[in-house]
Order: C-alpha cells, then sequence, then structure tokens
C-alpha cells in the first residue's frame, strides 16, 4: 500500500496531537473539471467510534481511500498518527473476496500480515467465530450470501490485527439481521481498543454506534459534532433536511 | 494402397507392438518438451505476472517485445542458441551442443514468450480486481503476484498446454541444435522430417498421426487434471 | 525470499541437468544427408563400435553445413562430397589427414514417360540439351550443396544458362528436391545412394547414369585438434583409420539396398599441393 503521508505532528496543538488519529488538513481531489473534495480539513478523533455521513456521491468513499492512501490528493495531506502507522485496514463498500474459500481467504490474509505458518490455524478459528462463518470453512468465498461476505471481510480485515479500521458502508444494501451481525462485529472490535471510522448513511445505526459523527456534503465539510448535539441540534439547514428524511439534492 | 491408409497402418502396428526405436523418441519428445515447458513457466510465469502488476520504464516495450517473441521463427532460435553452444561460441566448453539440453534451451526460448504474453493478459484481468483489496491489505510485491498468480491458475492451464502444443510439435529449432542423432538427439518431429527426406512418407505420416495422438493425449489429460483439481480446490 | 529464490534457480538446473554425456566416449561425425538417408551408418558403425567400444553419433546436413559445423569445431570428423571445399577447409586449417572414401555417381531421375526424351540419349551433353527445352520441369537443389555444385557445373560446362519457368530451384536438401521431384512429374540430378533409398519414387526411373562426368567422391576428414583443441581426435583417428582400412573398405562394398551397391571403396590419401 502507499504509505499515507505521516506527517510530524509537531505542526498542530498538542492537544489536538494528542487526540487525533486522522488529521486531513486541506485535501483537494478533483477529476475532470468535477470536485470531489475541496478542502477537507477534519481531526478525527483518537478513540471511539467517529461516523462520517452524507448523501451518495459527496465523496465519502473517495475520502476514506485518500486517507487510507490508494488516492493521492491533488493537494494537501492525510496526517496519521504515529500509533496507527501500518496498522490500519479498509472495509469497502463492495467486498473483493478472493477465490478461494472462506477458510483460504483468512489463511491468504493472515500470512501477508506475517502470521507464522503454525500459527494461523487457531487464529482461523478465532475470526471464524467472531465472523459467526462456522461450518462454512471450506465454502467458496464468493458463493456466500451478501452478508456472509461482508462479515468474511470484516474478519479478514482483523487478522492483521489493525489499531485504525475504515468502514465504508459495511451494512449498505444489507438486510436487518445481517446489519445487526455487522454491527455486532464492530461493538465488539471498538470494544477492543480498536480506532473505527464508519460510514453510513444509515441514520439509525449512525445513532446506534455513533461517538461523532461528520456530515459530508458535495465534497465538503458542513458539520462535525459529538453524536448527542448532531442529532438533536444540528447546525446547518443540510444536516436537518438530511436528518429529518428529506432528499438532498 | 494409397500412403493415407498405408500411413494408418504403419502408425497403428508401431504403436501395438511398441516398436523400440518409436518408445525411444517418443520418451525424448516428451522429456525434452516437458522440462522446455517446465523452464519456460519457472521463467515466464513471473515475468509475466511482473509485467501485469509492477510499472517501470520500459514495461510497455517488454509487453510489445514479448508479444512479438511469440512469433520467433524457431530456425532462428535454433541458430541463435547453435552460434552460442558452439564449441567456439561463448558457452562452447559447456559442451552442450548435438545433446538434449541444447534442444531443452532452444524450446524454453520458443516457449518463454508464449508462457509471459498469455499469462501477463490473463494476470491483467485479475490484478484490476484484486488491487485495492491488495493494497489495503498491505500486501508487498510478491505477495500480490503470489495471490495473483495461485488464483489465475486454472486459467494459466490452457497458457501451459499452447506452450506444450508449441514445443512438442516444433521441429527447426530441434534439428539444428540436437543435430537429430539417432538414439540420442532424435525426437518426433526430426524423425518425422528424416522418414519425409528418405521419401518414406508413410512412415512420416504414421509418425505424424502418432505425434497427434499423444498431443490430444497430452491435452485429454490435462484437461481432466484441471477439471479434478478445480472440483477438488474450488477457487 | 532468497530461499524461495535458491529453490527456483535449483529447479532450473534440475530441469536442464539431463546427463548431456553418457559415460560411454564418443565421437561427432558430421556427415553429408546422402551417406545417412542411404542406411548406410545403420550398417556400418554397429562394428566398429563393438570392436573400439567408441560410439560414433551422426549429425547428417548438407555438405556445406557439415563442413562449417566442423570449422566451427562442432564435430570429431566429417564424411562428405565435395572435393573443391573439402581442399578449401584442409588448406584453411581446419581439417587434417584428408583421405578418398568411396564413390558412386550422380544420376538424373525423371518420370517414366520420359517427356524430354533423355532415356535413350547417349551423351550427357545431349541429355542437358534436351533438358533445357523446357518440356518438363527440372528441380534444382539450389542449396550449394555438393549435388548443387555438380549440377550447376554442368550446366556451365555445356554453356547453357538455366532459366526459365522450366528450371525451379528449391533450396532445400536432397530428400525434399526428390519430393518436390515426383511430385511436379520432372527431372532432377541426385547421387545413387540417395536416389536406391528414397522411398517415395512414384513412377520415377533413373534416366541417365553413365559417364565419368557423374562421377561422385566421398571424402573424409579429420577436424584439425590444433585449430579445435576440443575435438576427440585419438578415436577419430581411429574411426578414420579403420573406414580406410581394407576392413571398412570391404563393409562399405558390402552394403547393397535390393541387391544394388551404393557404394564403391576407393580409400587413398589426399595430396593438395
Ligand atoms: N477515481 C474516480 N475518478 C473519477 N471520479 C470519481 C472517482 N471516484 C469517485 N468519483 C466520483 O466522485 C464522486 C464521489 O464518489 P464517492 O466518494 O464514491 O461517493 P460516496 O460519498 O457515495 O461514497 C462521485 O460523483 C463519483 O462518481
Ligand atoms: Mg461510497
Amino acid at each position: 500500500m502507499p504509505k499515507a503521508k505521516i506527517l510530524d505532528l509537531n505542526d498542530f496543538s498538542e492537544q489536538r496531537k494528542q487526540q487525533a488519529s486522522i488529521i486531513c488538513s486541506s485535501l483537494f481531489f478533483q477529476r475532470g473539471k468535477k470536485k470531489i473534495l475541496s478542502n477537507i480539513s477534519i481531526t478525527i478523533p483518537k478513540t471511539g467510534i467517529s461516523v462520517i455521513m452524507g448523501p451518495n456521491g459527496a465523496g465519502k468513499s473517495v475520502l476514506l481511500r485518500t486517507i487510507i492512501g490508494l488516492l493521492k490528493p491533488d493537494s494537501g495531506h492525510v496526517i496519521l498518527n504515529p500509533e496507527f502507522a501500518g496498522k490500519t485496514a479498509l472495509v469497502f463498500q463492495r467486498p473483493v473476496l478472493i477465490r478461494r474459500t472462506v477458510y483460504g481467504n483468512l489463511h491468504h490474509a493472515l500470512g501477508i500480515a506475517g502470521v507464522p505458518r503454525r500459527q494461523r490455524k487457531s487464529r482461523i478459528e478465532e475470526l471464524i467465530a467472531i465472523g459467526g462463518l462456522a461450518g462454512l470453512e471450506n465454502h467458496p468465498a464468493r458463493s456466500l450470501s451478501g452478508g456472509e461476505q461482508q462479515r468474511l471481510q470484516m474478519v479478514r480485515t482483523l487478522s492483521s490485527n489493525p489499531k485504525l479500521i475504515l468502514l465504508d458502508e459495511p451494512s449498505a444494501s444489507l438486510d436487518p439481521q445481517s446489519t445487526h451481525a455487522i454491527e455486532e462485529i464492530i461493538k465488539s472490535t471498538s470494544d477492543k481498543n480498536v480506532k473505527l471510522v464508519l460510514v453510513t448513511h444509515d441514520i439509525g445505526q449512525a445513532k446506534r454506534l455513533a461517538d461523532d459523527v461528520t456530515f459530508i456534503h458535495k465534497g465538503k465539510i458542513l458539520e462535525q459534532n459529538s453524536s448527542p448535539d448532531y442529532f438533536n441540534s444540528p447546525s446547518t439547514p443540510e444536516v436537518k433536511s438530511y436528518l429529518e428524511g428529506d432528499l438532498l439534492v | 494402397m494409397n500412403t493415407l491408409t498405408e500411413a494408418f497402418l504403419q502408425s497403428f502396428q508401431l504403436m501395438i507392438t511398441l516398436d523400440e526405436t518409436l518408445v525411444e523418441v517418443v520418451l525424448l519428445s516428451l522429456s525434452v518438451t516437458f522440462k522446455a515447458v517446465s523452464l519456460a513457466c519457472l521463467i515466464g510465469l513471473p515475468l509475466g505476472t511482473a509485467l501485469a502488476v509492477l510499472k517501470f520504464p520500459g514495461q510497455k516495450t517488454l509487453v510489445v517485445l514479448f508479444n512479438s517473441f511469440m512469433g520467433l521463427p524457431p530456425v532462428v532460435v535454433g541458430l541463435v542458441v547453435y552460434l552460442i553452444l558452439s564449441a567456439n561460441g561463448p558457452l562452447g566448453p559447456l559442451g552442450l551442443l548435438y545433446t538434449p539440453t541444447a534442444m531443452i534451451i532452444a524450446q524454453t526460448i520458443l516457449v518463454t514468450p508464449i508462457i509471459v504474453a498469455h499469462s501477463r493478459q490473463i494476470i491483467v484481468l485479475l490484478a484490476e480486481e484484486y488491487d485495492e483489496t491488495l493494497r489495503s491489505m498491505q500486501a508487498s510485491r510478491m505477495d500480490i503476484m503470489g495471490t495473483l498468480l495461485w488464483d489465475s491458475r486454472f486459467s494459466l492451464f490452457t497458457t501451459v498446454l499452447a506452450g506444450l502444443g508449441r514445443a512438442f510439435s516444433e521441429v527447426g529449432a530441434v534439428m539444428i541444435v540436437g543435430g537429430n542423432i539417432n538414439h540420442f538427439t532424435r525426437i518426433m518431429t526430426t524423425a518425422i522430417a528424416l522418414q519425409t527426406s528418405r521419401g518414406d512418407l508413410a512412415l512420416a505420416l504414421g509418425l505424424g498421426i502418432i505425434l497427434l495422438v499423444l498431443t490430444i493425449s497430452i491435452n485429454a489429460l490435462a484437461y481432466g487434471l484441471k477439471t479434478t483439481w478445480e472440483k477438488h480446490s474450488y477457487a | 525470499m532468497t530461499r524461495i529464490l535458491a529453490r527456483w534457480v535449483g529447479l532450473v538446473f534440475l530441469l536442464l541437468g539431463t546427463p548431456a554425456h553418457s559415460s560411454d566416449e564418443y565421437i561427432l561425425l558430421q556427415s553429408t544427408t546422402s551417406t545417412q538417408n542411404s542406411g548406410l551408418y545403420e550398417f556400418l558403425l554397429p562394428h566398429f563400435e563393438d570392436v573400439y567400444g567408441v560410439k560414433v553419433k551422426v549429425v547428417a546436413v548438407g555438405t556445406g553445413q557439415a563442413l562449417y559445423n566442423g570449422s566451427r569445431c562442432n564435430g570429431d570428423i566429417v564424411i562428405v562430397h565435395s572435393p573443391a571445399d573439402e581442399r578449401e577447409f584442409v588448406k584453411a586449417g581446419y581439417g587434417i589427414d584428408p583421405h578418398n572414401l568411396m564413390y558412386n555417381r550422380f544420376v538424373i531421375v525423371g518420370p517414366s514417360s520420359d517427356p524430354a526424351g533423355i532415356g535413350k540419349i547417349e551423351t550427357l551433353q545431349e541429355a542437358f540439351v534436351k533438358l533445357s527445352k523446357g518440356l518438363a520441369p527440372f528441380i534444382s537443389r539450389g542449396d550449394d550443396s555438393g549435388t548443387h555444385k555438380k549440377e550447376l557445373s554442368l550446366w556451365a560446362k555445356y554453356e547453357i544458362s538455366p532459366t526459365g519457368d522450366w528450371y525451379y530451384e528449391v533450396g532445400s536438401g536432397m530428400g525434399a528436391t526428390l519430393n518436390i521431384t515426383v511430385g511436379l512429374e520432372g527431372y532432377t540430378i541426385t547421387d545413387l545412394g540417395t536416389w536406391l533409398s528414397f522411398a517415395n519414387k512414384s513412377n520415377h526411373v533413373i534416366l541417365y547414369e553413365n559417364g565419368s562426368e557423374m562421377f561422385n567422391q566421398y571424402g573424409i576428414i579429420m577436424v584439425n585438434p590444433d585449430h579445435c583443441p576440443n575435438v576427440n581426435s585419438e578415436p577419430a583417428r581411429e574411426f578414420l583409420n579403420w573406414m580406410v582400412s581394407p576392413m571398412g573398405q570391404q563393409l562399405i562394398a558390402q552394403y547393397k539396398i535390393d541387391g544394388k551397391q551404393l557404394f564403391y571403396p576407393n580409400a587413398s590419401p589426399k595430396m593438395y599441393k
């Protein structure tokens, strides 16, 4: 993975440094005439679950890809707290499982994470249990249902023991049961002191999981707030109408 | 009796009686071909994968070159290998000219571009699909190439078969570097060439039929193996 | 990573490392194709190999190629049939100890219907004049081989320039040329050994075979160990000596196809001034 640029945090105040997991400073990303990210500056807290919301096409996925280094911004920097360096992972909106069994996918991921061969079997058993995938070990990963595939992707992400996981709408297009299973994994992971950044446009999910919420619209940050404040007293008309279920266009 | 009927009868007779000379020639053909194709895979698969995955200056040029080298005229390859292995050539002291090893080298050179070009094309497609996932897992380049190679293995089967086909039926290069020495470097194709020049067209054609039968058998066997393997190790 | 690389390199050598040379001693004979195609070696060589315990590996190519291979030290001994080229080979220091080995003759073959009408002709000159009338195709080797050179020298001698749509230069070995000749119902000139052992004669027959002009001399030459230190000169010399010995010569005379003798021994050292 191209390394996210880890800048010295000395440019920022002591307090911000200690509290931040990620600092984005003036990110611009443009393709053709379309400004996909325009001047995104944001500090994401070091702990808890940070939720990013916004309508389709707001630039959420592009932002996550930029943070983890899959995309390079035209200008601006992503600054990663050194504590998280090399310990990041991304859960994609649409999982790309490799053409192997469930077991094979996890074995492969553990291999890449550098887990010695001897230890992989027991780790795989743990991960299978977390993902609730028992009995599916020898099934082709791509023959699983949507929910199972997403759970497999989540536990595959865990195989490298990341300290910071970015999740891109992991339960979009899943039924309530699968969504519940995903949320349980998210909570248990967060309980183990793993920093999570969750993109969702499921308002209920955000309410259930978020410690803080950032709202993006048309590539700009409109609001960043603690969860209760965000839901109870939104400060911009866009967020207000979004929360009320109006269509933002 | 016309030549064609006679050819069928001859080939049938040679196969049924397991003619000693025929067996020897067939075994050498198979051994040279399999070794050359194995070598070509050993070189060509990593190279094809690297060309699919890595971006470096000259990469596109290399792709074009390997695509073109698929059409290398065997006789030219034979001549170049001959000159290199020639007693007073750069590798002369190894004494490899007119040995099976020389034939393996020539065929490896002929087959490697096929493996490189085909495998690159197959792997590029999968690389596109796996790219972000593997990068987000912080996979090293070796990891990425290994994953792509392994997960393409069933598609790559056809590539290997194409290589086998080329090596098994090739005559121009092995004739020059092997010398078609009886009991030593004579293989199916050079034996066919020899019988043709002796005017024994029926025997030449008979050997040709056997060559075809072998080719079909190898392909059928490979296909069977592939299907079983695929079933047992879902990919 | 290094372990993978080591394994990889190991495998490469394993695959290349066929036993290149069997432990038995052998010499490499660079030979013209006619002697090989005629089956002479299969008859002759076992006699030598049994007595001397030395294998003879035969690479059969055109005379020109055989001499070239010898000059590049890819062979221990050569048997060819182009006296002028042999002389040059020795003069250039590539070969030593040249000997006449045996002879037969060149013949003109053509369809038994003989459209050019050379079957009843007395002199070779007349035959060539008839061929140049273009009543049937004439197939020329066109490959600078001994046979090709012989053919060209005859056209030149009779002051005929062989051009026209009846004259095919095919650039191929004797066997391929004969296959083409049969296919085109044409004429060609060939050495007798190749013709007698050629199986695809169809309706073609020998139409002219007389005269001293059609003489075809085979020579045997050792590759010069001073020029090529790698050659196996001791057994090569044994082989040469055996071939020109009464034993070898007698065996050559004994080799027959369908009761017809193919080669006539006439061993003698060649002296070049
Ligand atoms: N690599 C890219 N090149 C060009 N346009 C892109 C690229 N990635 C995303 N976009 C565009 O940027 C906008 C934001 O996309 P995205 O971040 O996926 O939205 P969302 O907030 O729904 O995740 C969309 O209009 C999308 O078409
Ligand atoms: Mg998205």
